[in-house]
């Protein structure tokens, strides 16, 4: 954990103005209330482009406190470019302290994946959204979607769902996979892969998605219902690899494939750095082969 | 056709009227429509035809006037004082729209199957197999062959795709039908194959219809009763047999001999 500083002098805490931050939690507040509806809210220009995290890293500041301490992870590692730059970018302005560590964070900000760990009651996690409105994909018009929404309307849903199974014999959507809440309201769980939408399920941590470019938060408070959408004849289901992470030798985990040469090698590794590193320091050790085209077949 | 003396009808109009401004769109339209029976509404571009559908299918609210649906349990429901979720529950399950253009009314970029289905999973169907074989099914009956069910609409021709838009209207299996322009923009062949096809759906599922027109072929091959619009009013009204071989009205009389005689 890196011990908090004195935030930079000349900047508000956490970069926004307090005003800003009261308009947000506000926001928040209903979005709590109303689990997976999507709250407009007056998004702000933040330094760092659309697409990066502006939604995410507005609502980070609005509720991160001087005794937080912050994990930022990006496609579930902490130490790509998003996740390290963020990091920063609230160290200095709000000179929290950080942490790569999942259980030791009180606010997660992440792109891209749910940890391995299981969260608990005192962690909120703080999703990374760029479009926040899943049935965009069927109906272009916004006004149609929120009558959609508020009729609670997703039939059409199902219709891509449908053209994936007739067109790739299965569900082919593997991330962004479209989640109903509470029973009520249909919602894109950020482009998260499907391997993560159990995790949303009763989750003990309040999770909270933040739509920059779009101007939109939604929420899913602590132990509510998240259900994947699917067909009686074709259920939900996760991702599986043949291979175990070649690290940590960990079956349980969204593994990533890593290119290690020009020859066709690869390596199966968790995505979630930080459960890689526990599992290793407590003396797991995975078959760290290099994976050859092929040789998953009979030879 | 009913005993129109013991059935109560299935839409009643009263004194509809749709202005855009100043501009009249149709004025003080008033008919009935029983279960069973289809009603032809003709008139030259402009006259208000459109618009008179569009206000009855619920997809544009009158100035003034009133529509009446009596549905599955017998309730008479005033359309304009139903609540929106209500009147868009009539219009994806009790009735169908059929578009002139089957663009409007097709989602273009899935398939066939997805199409027809799509009703299906509206109202709650959650089985692939099922939605699969009831479009399979439709596919059949609109006469399209079952290995383009996959395939979208984009790749159809015309005709294969106004008769795929009646199909996803119809797996619901409606009680009503609003159709404009059916068979604008079809060839004279494909024309008649699709009313030939429109007919024995419309015999076979005793559904009744309102088909707004400017062929008076197609009326006299669908509708059992015609009604005649113009500048927004409707002029004449009668029997469709009655109304082409004995027009009454200038306009109707204008209307019947403008058309070649063979």
């Amino acid at each position: 954990m890196t011990a908090a500083a004195s935030p930079l002098a000349g900047y508000n805490f956490a970069y926004l103005d307090e005003q800003t931050k009261r308009m947000i939690r506000r926001a928040i507040l209903k979005a709590v209330a109303v689990p997976g509806y999507q709250v407009p809210f007056g998004s702000r220009e933040m330094p760092l482009p659309y697409g990066w995290g502006t939604g995410g890293i507005q609502v980070t500041a609005s509720i991160i406190g001087r005794d937080d301490v912050l994990k930022v992870i990006d496609q579930g590692a902490d130490d790509t470019t998003n996740a390290v730059s963020i990091r920063q970018f609230f160290a200095r302005t709000a000179g929290v302290a950080t942490t790569e560590h999942t259980p030791d964070a009180s606010i997660i900000q992440t792109r891209h994946r749910i940890p391995e760990t299981p969260l608990s009651d005192d962690q909120i996690l703080v999703y990374q959204v760029p479009i926040p409105e899943p049935l965009r994909w069927i109906e272009p018009r916004e006004t149609e979607t929120r009558k959609m929404h508020a009729l609670a309307e997703y039939g059409v849903m199902h219709v891509k769902l449908y053209e994936d199974i007739a067109r790739f014999g299965q569900i082919n959507t593997s991330y962004n996979y479209p989640v109903l809440v509470n029973h009520r309201y249909l919602m894109a769980p950020s482009p998260i892969p499907k391997f993560d939408n159990p995790k949303m399920n009763r989750m003990r941590a309040l999770q909270l998605f933040g739509a920059g470019r779009e101007k939109r938060i939604y929420a899913v408070p602590p132990f509510t219902r998240v259900e994947s959408l699917d067909f009686e004849d074709y259920p939900f289901e996760v991702q599986h690899w043949d291979h175990v992470c070649a690290l940590c030798g960990a079956a349980d985990s969204y593994l990533d494939e890593v290119i290690t040469d020009d020859h066709g090698g690869r390596m199966f590794i968790c995505s979630d750095s930080d459960y890689c590193a526990g599992r290793r320091e407590r003396g797991h050790v995975g078959p760290q082969e290099t994976v050859r085209f092929g040789s998953d077949a009979a030879e | 056709m009913t005993d129109t003396e013991t059935t109560p009808p299935l839409l009643e109009v009263e004194d509809l009227t749709r202005l855009y401004g100043s501009r009249v769109g149709c004025q003080n339209v008033r008919f009935s429509l029983w279960p069973g029976e289809i009603v032809g509404i003709v008139g030259e571009s402009g006259s208000g035809k459109t618009t008179l559908l569009n206000c009855l299918s619920a997809s544009l609210e009158p100035t003034s006037g009133s529509v009446y649906y009596r549905d599955r349990l017998d309730r008479r429901l005033d359309l304009w004082r139903l609540s929106e979720s209500e009147r868009r529950m009539l219009m994806r399950t009790d009735w169908g729209i059929v578009h002139q253009n089957p663009r409007d009314g097709l989602r273009m970029d899935v398939s066939a199957g997805a199409n027809i289905g799509e009703r299906l999973m509206a109202v709650g169907a959650r089985h692939y197999g099922d939605i699969r074989a009831e479009a399979g099914t439709w596919m059949r009956r609109v006469e399209i062959e079952l290995d383009r069910i996959d395939d979208r609409p984009t790749s159809f021709s015309g005709g294969m795709q106004q008769r795929l838009q009646i199909a996803r209207n119809l797996v619901s299996k409606p009680r009503l039908i609003f159709m404009d322009e059916p068979t604008g923009g079809l060839d004279v062949s494909v024309q008649a194959r699709l009313l030939d096809l429109l007919r024995g759906l419309v015999t076979d599922l005793g559904l009744s219809a309102v088909v707004v027109t400017h062929d008076l072929a197609v009326t006299r091959l669908l509708a059992h009763r015609l009604m005649v619009m113009r500048r927004g009013e409707v002029v004449e009204h009668g029997l469709t047999d009655q109304v082409l071989d004995d027009p009454q009205h200038p306009y109707t009389q204008l209307l019947v001999s403008s058309i070649l005689q063979t």
